[in-house]
């Protein structure tokens, strides 16, 4: 069989992007819990908030330096692997990622340092406001790699001259027209894994009567933010589902598997398309609804994959099911926080148990629909990567053979199925620990180890002594 | 509208020089911290070497991403040419910080023992630098070009030059990072970094006479540079400062001096980087493309330097400020945990 370089190294970005996807997706969200922990607390003096803000920040600690690990391999992946996109897209491209890095990176590690293992070293204040530079650092990353990822689906403000891309406008390309709900339904969708995480384990204890009181502080306060986030979601993805339809309408028609041009078309709730034949198995589909909700009439007029050649027709398969995870997800979601909405007016939000499962159910799916929203968009995106223009086909490092980015993957491969496990057990080992412990542990040094044996402990600390 | 803007690349070879001198410098003695960390022994030790940059190294790791950016940013070509070209050291590197990376925070899971985190530690920290010194030797060496692109193989990398810059840096991020235990420690575990610090400051100061005079044997350009008249006298203060410095670098790991070995291995440090510059100027791509060739479009090296030349001296003045919290000797009582 013979290595195809493209499509192992398409399979190595998948790798190594869909796994540090994971982190922001948690660790924006939570930067911001925490700042807004350390504010309340501040503010209120609450010991409670104090408690859980340390514990949320050592669960960040675990997750943040993942994040920086698994996110330093990315930008030499468009190196190594992708040199002939780098040398094509760099004038336009660059400087947006090294904004990331000169806005984003050095805010988030110079005072992540001090969120740490500052507490005491620092007054109050300066350590609220480091929580809140870190949680800024990890938004502004946002806003930079969606501009570059975005600009990436919907070209603007560019030249093109002897095959490069060249600036005329860094307005129109930072803001490019897929920029504005792209950053607006990912970051929604950071926020929305979070609180799902943090109702999970709020659940997770309130079931079994463990740390009530910041367990329901928690819950309370998780839900009231999903509340908000997860309806304004749905809107900000119909409002995405309407700029990909103007913008990139074969994508469209990939993730609704439309072959055919038309007016009043149905919506396919679930088929197995099938690319040989160009057409649907097995569909069910709701006569008029696809045209309602793509346009927003029942008369609008839905393209077909048919108006484009085939090698320029996205995969359907992918986009179609990844697009449907999403959208299951989302709806999941809602009837949970509806649930909620009642439960909270019958003060029952704290003891349903049944809730309360589902809760705990529910804390790992944002990170699916993270991963199934960002498969859509990427594979939907195929088969090029600066959409219409550059093909992916014509964007990989010319110099590579396909055994050496199979050693690559493979390493790759092995190395992060030992990182991400040992880290998703470790931050459960501090769930299992929970909030309460703050005041019972002995001091430990920074990295985390006592610095004597822990039979030799200090006399238990006051509560607040620490501060 | 280009036509109208000045030419920015000597700007940018000062800003990208200098981001990756820092990285070097930083991430330098964290790594060299790394590496020593294997020497250690006893828990207590070790968990002071570790604290002394717990704090600080993912924001030392933070300026590899920008020299990686930074690069991709002024000067694109060379991007897309050298990275495809160190293939494998890249790869080593990326997959050796992340397990090093990773043990800051896995290895306090078990209290008692040296763990795999340990290990994962130290060795992490070793492969990464002598993968970063492979990618030197071989910038040294230059690359096959072919219109745009590399044209080499994926193996063309690994020469016997490269491989003993790759040790060479081993010894060097060592040199740094002994001195910056000496800096943050006191009592019998500083006297351990004086010990360990002497046996790099021996191995760099080999290192260093070597590839002096091993660089114009297998570079024609670079001996040219170096060796005809008059450029021999202009450049002759190179070798004399740098071996008046490794004097006071020696004194100075045997005396009670707190900073100066430190201060000295950054000098060192900073004179090996000013001879590979000078011996390389003005090629980004060695012997292929110069800094002009390879730079990215005005309007691009404009807006981005709008924005570093703002953002550059508040990073540098927050970076300063964490450094300021925990100055001083590291101490075993602080934590988070």
């Amino acid at each position: 069989m013979a290595l195809d370089p493209l499509l192992l190294s398409r399979l190595q970005f998948v790798w190594v992007v869909a796994w540090h996807i994971l982190l922001p997706a948690f660790t924006v969200g939570l930067a911001s819990y925490i700042a807004v922990l350390e504010g309340l607390h501040f503010a209120s003096g609450r010991e409670v908030y104090l408690g859980l803000s340390t514990f949320w920040t050592k669960i960040f600690a675990v997750s943040f330096g993942m994040g920086v690990v698994s996110g330093v391999v990315m930008p030499f992946q468009f190196g190594t692997n992708w040199s002939r996109f780098s040398d094509a897209t760099a004038n336009v491209l660059s400087p947006l990622l090294a904004y990331e890095g000169l806005t984003a990176f050095f805010l988030e590690s110079a005072f992540l340092g001090v969120l740490l293992f500052g507490r005491r070293l620092v007054p109050r204040w300066a350590h609220f406001v480091a929580a809140l530079m870190v949680a800024f650092g990890t938004l502004f990353s946002s806003f930079w790699i969606l501009a570059t990822n975005s600009w990436m689906q919907t070209p603007a403000g560019y030249e093109i001259v002897d095959g490069r891309f060249f600036p005329k406008d860094w307005l129109a390309i930072i803001f490019n027209p897929s920029f504005p709900v792209r950053l607006g339904h990912t970051v929604v969708a950071f926020y929305v894994t979070t609180g799902f995480v943090v109702a999970g384990v709020a659940a997770f204890y309130l079931r079994r009567g463990r740390f009530v009181e910041e367990s329901r502080t928690m819950l309370s306060m998780a839900l009231w933010l999903l509340s908000v986030l997860v309806p304004l979601q749905i809107a900000l993805g119909d409002a995405h589902g309407l700029n990909t339809l103007d913008h990139q309408p074969a994508k469209l028609a990939a993730i609704e598997a439309r072959w055919d041009t038309g007016q009043r078309v149905p919506l396919t709730l679930f088929a197995i398309p099938d690319e040989r034949t160009q057409s649907n198995r097995f569909a069910i589909d709701v006569p008029d609804l696809g045209s309602l909700i793509l346009t927003h009439d029942p008369n609008g007029t839905v393209r077909g994959l048919k108006d484009w050649p085939p090698d320029e027709r996205p995969p359907v398969t992918i986009p179609f099911f990844a697009f449907r995870i999403m959208v299951g997800i989302g709806l999941l979601m809602l009837a949970l926080v509806v649930a909620s909405w009642w439960l909270r007016l019958r003060g029952r939000l704290y003891v349903a148990r049944w809730f309360l499962r589902g809760c705990e159910f529910a804390s790992p799916l944002g990170f699916l629909a993270v991963l199934a929203g960002w498969t859509t968009t990427e594979v939907g995106r195929q088969p090029w990567t600066v959409y219409g223009l550059l093909r992916t086909a014509d964007s990989v490092s010319p110099s590579l053979t396909g055994s050496d980015v199979l050693i690559s993957l493979i390493g790759y491969g092995v190395v992060y199925l030992v990182m991400f496990p040992v880290g998703v057990t470790m931050m459960a080992r501090i769930v299992g620990r929970g909030p309460g412990h703050r005041t019972l542990e002995p001091e430990r040094v920074e990295s985390g180890r006592p610095a004597e044996p822990v039979r030799a402990l200090p006399p238990f600390a006051e509560p607040g002594a620490r501060l | 509208m280009t036509a109208t803007l000045p030419d920015f690349v000597p700007l940018w070879t000062v800003i990208l020089g200098l981001g990756v001198f820092f990285y070097v410098l930083l991430d330098g003695f964290d790594l060299g911290v790394g590496i020593l960390y294997g020497f250690a022994s006893g828990r207590e030790a070790r968990n002071l070497v570790m604290n002394s940059i717990a704090p600080v190294w993912d924001g030392n790791e933070t300026w590899l991403v920008l020299g990686g950016v930074g690069l991709l940013a002024a000067f694109p070509l060379a991007f897309a040419i050298i990275l495809p070209a160190v293939y494998f050291p890249v790869l080593v590197m990326l997959l050796a910080l992340v397990f090093r990376g990773v043990a800051f925070e896995f290895r306090y899971r078990d209290v008692e023992r040296r763990t795999f985190w340990d290990f994962a530690f130290c060795y992490g920290s070793a492969i990464a630098t002598f993968a970063q010194g492979v990618v030197l030797g071989a910038f040294i060496q230059g690359f096959e070009v072919e219109d745009r692109h590399f044209s080499g193989g994926s193996l063309d990398c690994f020469t016997p030059f490269s491989i003993f810059t790759g040790f060479a840096l081993i010894l060097g991020y060592g040199l740094l990072g002994a001195g910056w235990l000496v800096l943050k420690t006191e009592g019998a575990l500083q006297a351990w970094a004086r010990r360990l610090g002497r046996w790099c400051f021996l191995g760099v100061l080999v290192a260093v006479a070597a590839v002096s005079l091993w660089t114009p044997l297998i570079e024609h350009d670079i001996e040219q540079r170096w060796f005809t008249w008059p450029d021999i006298a202009y450049l002759s203060p190179v070798p004399i400062i740098t071996a008046a410095l490794a004097v006071l670098e020696w004194r100075s790991l045997n005396n009670r001096s707190q900073a100066a070995p430190f201060v000295g291995a950054i000098a060192l440090f900073v004179m090996s980087y000013l001879g590979i510059a000078i011996s390389l100027w003005p090629m980004i791509v060695p012997y292929k493309f110069t800094l002009w060739q390879a730079a990215s479009s005005p309007s691009t090296q404009a807006f981005l330097l709008v924005g570093t030349l703002f953002l550059l001296p508040i990073i540098l003045m927050y970076t300063g400020w964490s450094y300021w919290v925990f100055r001083g000797k590291v101490r075993s009582d602080i934590g988070y945990h």
